[in-house]
């Protein structure tokens, strides 16, 4: 008999290719790999427009996920990986990408992916990472100003909101809409620590607290930390949320509900992908400035 | 005869002191009833010199979890002075006293008296607690005390950033990938429990002698640690776990 341990932590992986472009007649081709602590994206634009992409898990080594990344991206597009003029690399493995041509941090990719995804109307970015968050400001060109970042701990982090999820044995996409499915309301655990914050949670437990209230009482501890983190650089609206905790809503929520503002909705993009879409818009300019100068 | 009880984290630990001498230690799992495992560890101290309640003629409270317990006694001490004046009874040069319990440490700077004179508190973050060790040990998949021990067979030096036990975790795995023996993982990892206790430590300062209490405090790996970060000898007395539960019942 075997058994398969399933894992409460892992957002779905997947890849998605735009029905509308015909990379063909496209002019410039350009790449972003974007290798996380914890997942990985690859996007292929052409002529700036999204074309493909996938996103998933990183593996134990990163030129092995940004092959895979890629590669899955490419999968039945008919396009090589040849035929991407130029790759920049990003995110938390961004030095050990071997296609990318140049490597810019996750900051600046951020900010410019989500100019792209939210609108240039964007000021603030907050990008909640597996392992660190980070509050961007920046301008209406998705330049970065300004920005704090928490890489110390992982209270805030997706790293422990999956510490959460594995606890609790639920499925990290329904963490969101379950922490709403309370009868009262619901103290935030009193740990900004995610061990202590774990060990709390399960007290509750033991104590009868149901499942639903105990992810209630961690999302709401989340979004206090965050705030804190989102107060040390002040918030100037528009309002946006990347990375893979801008798809739980059960963060989001409490967290605009705290800053009393709203935050722009990604629409039909994934905010996920946010980093290696600016790494791709990167490389789209330095194509189009390489062309410029041969003229 | 007097009854310190010290309610922690993870453990209750219970003391009867008399004139001097220490009679009967009793540590008992806090679990989630802090109130019943008060009682239980009361009973079972008594039972060991075999008294009974009414030979008891102060009980003293202090730990996380002293507000717990006002049906059996509303004096508390606060963990701080309990701590120095456990650690006087054993050692009267105590001048710093460091307690590293499961879920939080405390250093506090102290005169012959016992009257403190500066502190420092973490319970903010288990990389500079004893949760921090046992986190280790549970990705290293090896008991604590051996966890321990082999720290000190290591005399390698091993890079890790393990400013967060969530993170140290996946850390830990890399280091395992990458070669390093357990020892070695060991010795990074009570080094760096070591470093943020030394660094608080320092907030309340330092002066000779220094002891340290607290379950962590029987982990000879950190022991070894805390010396070489603070650069200098420690004191740890024989059942350094019960001098919060001692300090509290001898204070007046």
């Amino acid at each position: 008999m075997t058994t398969a341990k399933t894992e409460f932590r892992k957002w779905l992986e997947y890849r998605w290719t735009s029905p509308d472009i015909d990379w063909r007649k496209g002019n410039v081709i350009s790449g972003g790999i974007d290798i996380g602590s914890v997942s990985s994206q690859a996007v292929i634009m052409v002529d700036g427009k999204l074309y493909a992409y996938s996103s998933m898990r990183t593996g134990s080594n990163s030129p092995d996920s940004a092959e895979r990344a890629l590669g899955w991206a490419l999968e039945d597009t008919g396009l090589n990986g040849k035929d991407i003029r130029y790759i920049v690399g990003t995110g938390y493995g961004r030095i050990n990408i071997p296609m990318a041509k140049k490597v810019i941090t996750e900051i600046a990719c951020h900010a410019l992916g989500a100019n792209f995804i939210y609108g240039s109307s964007v000021r603030t970015i907050l990008d909640v990472g597996g392992q660190d968050v980070k509050a961007i400001r920046c301008d209406e060109k998705g330049k970065v100003i300004n920005f704090i970042m928490n890489d110390k701990c992982a209270a805030g982090t997706g790293r422990g909101m999956e510490v959460i999820a594995e606890l609790l044995e639920v499925p990290i996409v329904e963490i969101g809409e379950r922490s709403f499915k309370v009868e009262r309301n619901i103290d935030p655990v009193s740990s900004t620590c995610v061990v202590f914050a774990k060990s709390e949670a399960l007290k509750l437990l033991r104590g009868g607290m149901a499942v639903n209230e105990v992810l209630a009482a961690y999302n709401q501890a989340m979004a206090i930390r965050i705030v804190e983190v989102l107060e040390r650089i002040g918030l100037e609206r528009e309002f946006a949320i990347t990375g893979g905790q801008a798809k739980n809503i059960g963060l989001v929520r409490r967290l605009t509900e705290l800053l009393k503002t709203t935050a722009v909705d990604s629409g039909e993009l994934d905010p996920q992908v946010a980093g290696a879409i600016g790494a791709a818009l990167f490389a789209k300019a330095i194509i189009e400035k390489s062309r410029q100068s041969s003229k | 005869m007097k009854l310190g009880i010290d309610i922690g984290a993870e453990n209750t630990k219970v003391a009867i002191v008399k004139n001097g001498d220490v009679l009967s230690l009793v540590s008992v799992g806090t679990g989630s009833e802090q109130y019943a495992a008060v009682e239980k560890g009361i009973k079972q101290a008594l039972e060991k010199i075999d008294k009974s309640k009414k030979d008891i003629k102060q009980i003293k409270v202090t730990g996380v979890g002293k507000k717990a317990i006002p049906d059996i006694t509303k004096e508390e001490v606060n963990e701080i002075s309990a701590a120095a004046k456990g650690a006087l009874f054993f050692f009267p040069s105590s001048r710093v006293v460091i307690d590293v319990g499961a879920e939080e440490a405390r250093a506090a700077r102290i005169d012959s008296e016992g009257k403190i004179k500066d502190f420092a508190v973490n319970e903010k973050c288990a990389a500079g607690a004893g949760s921090f060790v046992e986190a280790m040990a549970k990705a290293l998949e090896i008991p604590v005390e051996e966890l321990s021990k082999i720290a000190l067979e290591s005399k390698k030096k091993t890079p890790m950033n393990a400013q967060c036990a969530i993170f140290a975790e996946s850390e830990v795995v890399s280091l395992i990938h990458a070669g390093f023996t357990k020892a070695d993982i060991s010795k990074a990892i009570h080094d760096a429990v070591a470093d943020r206790i030394a660094g608080m430590a320092r907030r309340a300062g330092i002066e000779k002698d220094v002891v340290v209490i607290g379950g962590v405090a029987k982990n000879i790996g950190f022991i070894d640690a805390l010396k070489r970060a603070l650069n200098m000898d420690i004191l740890v007395c024989a059942n350094p776990e019960y001098v919060g539960a001692i300090g509290a019942a001898i204070s007046e």
